[in-house]
């Protein structure tokens, strides 16, 4: 640790020593270690099945370990200070709720009572309207949440977790159900978050393509083991080949990367997926 | 209409559809109605098994609407209560159903719980119906924004500490309260109608939670007020008014909301 401080590097946001998991008696993530620097923008790649959801849930704490440990900043300073934007939230269109309110509910929801008080009131609007700003959800912000588009709840749903001013924000696939354009959208808003609130992002994806311009890190997943460094440093046909215990091949085309299964080898995908897909990161050649 | 004894049916029936609208609200926006189906009509065996044994109905009535909440609580995982809810109810009902056969002079009584009897409501039995009330309403008013929070998605309270099976059990307990207090007067089914049709109506009228709640307890409101009224009129059951007016304003409800959706987003 001192070391760190005479570098003149500040301690990590989140700490993972050698975790392990089990779900319904299996091993779902095994020895995961890697750190999160403050302001970091991490991209936490794997297959469906891969324990993303899982390591995610492990570091909010609403997941038990088996061993290892989790260290979070903020919580060593006795402060709630991750936001989550968990995986597939289904916005009931039925609902009577406005994008601000889901916002607000960021702020206090787990308060108890009614708030009547004019003068906070009058900070708690100034704060959601600053939350849905810094995420460009002005336009919809009094518009019934459940009827907005996919990118916009998930616009509204960042500005939920980030409102609590936290140092880390975990967002599990918030790509999922977007469209190319959304997408780009919402991995630059993030970025652009990460930087001006320095707030450590971590995010999972099962494609790592359109997070390459932003991301810092990379943690991949697979089988419930995990190694994490720099793309250049992680993404590389020996380091995966280990990981994934089969040889897979890294092929980088137009600024994309795939990764391949090596021949004769276990698919990384159960078959039938098409093969050399370009819009994945990770596919599999049977 | 308004004689002595008239006003305080319209006062407890008032005080009924109050707390029928409010917790209807989470009800509907919870996607519990089921679990309010069930609760109101299974604690009516309590009444029934109370009855047999000699006790107070409305005794037995809280006692299983209490346990039928506990049960689905503990038996339904992750706030998906379908088939407990189900099985609880069934049992519940059964058993009802059993008591019922055994103790014949008392089912006239027993099935006013069922089907309501509102036109007969004492001084006297006003001020625990008023009690009752306003601890339900109150505990819908502390349990307010973790609900809200939980039911938009319950991972997002679970992150801010708001245990889910906490909230959800605490809000079956209120549902299984206002069970307790409003069935003796309304009825199982005039219950039921009034805690899902306002608040499914409602919530189509608005998109702020604060004024669909408000629509809400006016919509139940004037669902009691006009059923008394019809019914003192013409000499129909009650249930009738209540439930086919609170049927009509649902859907009115959602042509209106629908409209309004329309407007906001032309292009749409
Ligand atoms: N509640 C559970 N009980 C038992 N096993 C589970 C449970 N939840 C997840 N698993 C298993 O744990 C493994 C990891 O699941 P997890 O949801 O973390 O994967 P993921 O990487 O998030 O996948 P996806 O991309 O599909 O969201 C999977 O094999 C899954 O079957
Ligand atoms: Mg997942």
């Amino acid at each position: 640790m001192s070391a760190r401080v005479l570098e003149g590097r500040e301690a990590p946001v989140l700490s993972l020593r050698d975790v392990s998991a089990d779900l319904a008696g299996r091993r779902v993530l095994d020895g995961v270690t890697f750190a999160v620097q403050p302001g970091e923008f991490t991209a936490l790649i794997g297959t469906n099945g891969a324990g993303k959801t899982t390591l995610l849930r492990v570091i909010l704490g609403l997941q038990p370990t088996s061993s290892g440990t989790v260290e979070l900043a903020g919580a060593r300073r006795g402060r709630r200070s991750v936001g989550y934007v968990p995986q597939k939230v289904l916005l009931d269109p039925d609902m009577p709720l406005r994008a601000r309110d889901v916002v607000a509910l960021g702020m206090d929801g787990h308060r108890l009572g009614i708030p009547v008080s004019p003068r906070a009131g009058r900070v708690r609007r100034a704060r959601v309207e600053a939350a849905l700003a810094s995420v460009d959800a002005l336009d919809f912000a009094d518009a019934r949440v459940g009827t907005l588009s996919g990118g916009e709840q998930q616009r509204v749903l960042i500005a939920h977790a980030l409102i609590g001013e936290p140092e880390l924000l975990l967002l599990d696939e918030p790509l999922a159900n977007l469209d190319l354009r959304s997408q780009h959208e919402v991995v630059a808003l993030l970025a652009r978050v990460a930087e001006q609130h320095r707030v450590a992002v971590v995010m999972s994806a099962h494609d790592m393509n359109p997070l390459l311009p932003v991301m810092q890190r990379i943690v991949y997943l697979a089988g419930g083991r995990a190694v994490s460094g720099s793309t250049e440093e992680v993404v590389r046909s020996e380091v995966l080949s280990a990981l994934y215990g089969h040889h897979v091949d890294v092929l980088r085309v137009h600024g994309r990367i795939l990764v391949v299964a090596g021949e004769g080898d276990e698919p990384v995908r159960p078959p039938g997926e098409e093969p050399g897909s370009v819009e994945s990161g990770i596919v599999s050649v049977p | 209409m308004f004689s002595s004894f008239m006003v305080n049916t319209w006062v407890a029936a008032s005080i009924v559809a109050v707390v029928g609208g409010v917790v209807g609200f989470f009800v509907v926006l919870r996607g519990s109605a089921f679990v309010a189906h069930a609760i109101p009509h299974g604690a009516f065996s309590g009444a029934a098994g109370a009855a047999l044994l000699g006790l107070n109905t409305v005794f037995g009535l809280g006692v299983f609407a209490l346990a039928g909440a506990l049960g689905i609580s503990a038996l339904g995982r992750k706030g998906r209560h379908d088939v407990a809810t189900a099985l609880g109810l069934v049992v519940m009902l059964g058993t009802g159903a059993l008591f019922l056969s055994w103790s014949a002079e008392y089912a006239p009584q027993i099935y006013a719980l069922l089907f309501g009897e509102v036109l007969g409501v004492s001084r006297a039995e006003l001020w625990p119906i008023a009690g009752l009330a306003i601890v339900c309403l109150a505990a819908v008013a502390l349990l307010y924004r973790p609900l809200v929070l939980s039911s938009i998605a319950p991972e997002l309270g679970e992150v801010r500490g708001v245990s889910e099976r906490v909230i959800d059990t605490a809000f079956l307990l209120v549902v299984a309260l206002a069970t307790a207090m409003t069935v003796p007067v309304v009825g199982a089914l005039l219950m039921f109608s009034l805690m899902i049709a306002p608040a499914g109506a409602a919530r189509a009228l608005s998109d702020r939670p604060g004024v669909a709640i408000a629509c809400s307890i006016a919509l139940a409101l004037v669902t009691v007020w006009v059923g008394i009224a019809l019914s003192y009129a013409i000499n129909w059951p009650l249930g009738f008014f209540v439930g086919t007016l609170g049927a009509a304003f649902y859907g009115l409800g959602r042509l209106i909301g629908a409209r309004r959706r329309r407007i906001a987003s032309p292009v749409a």
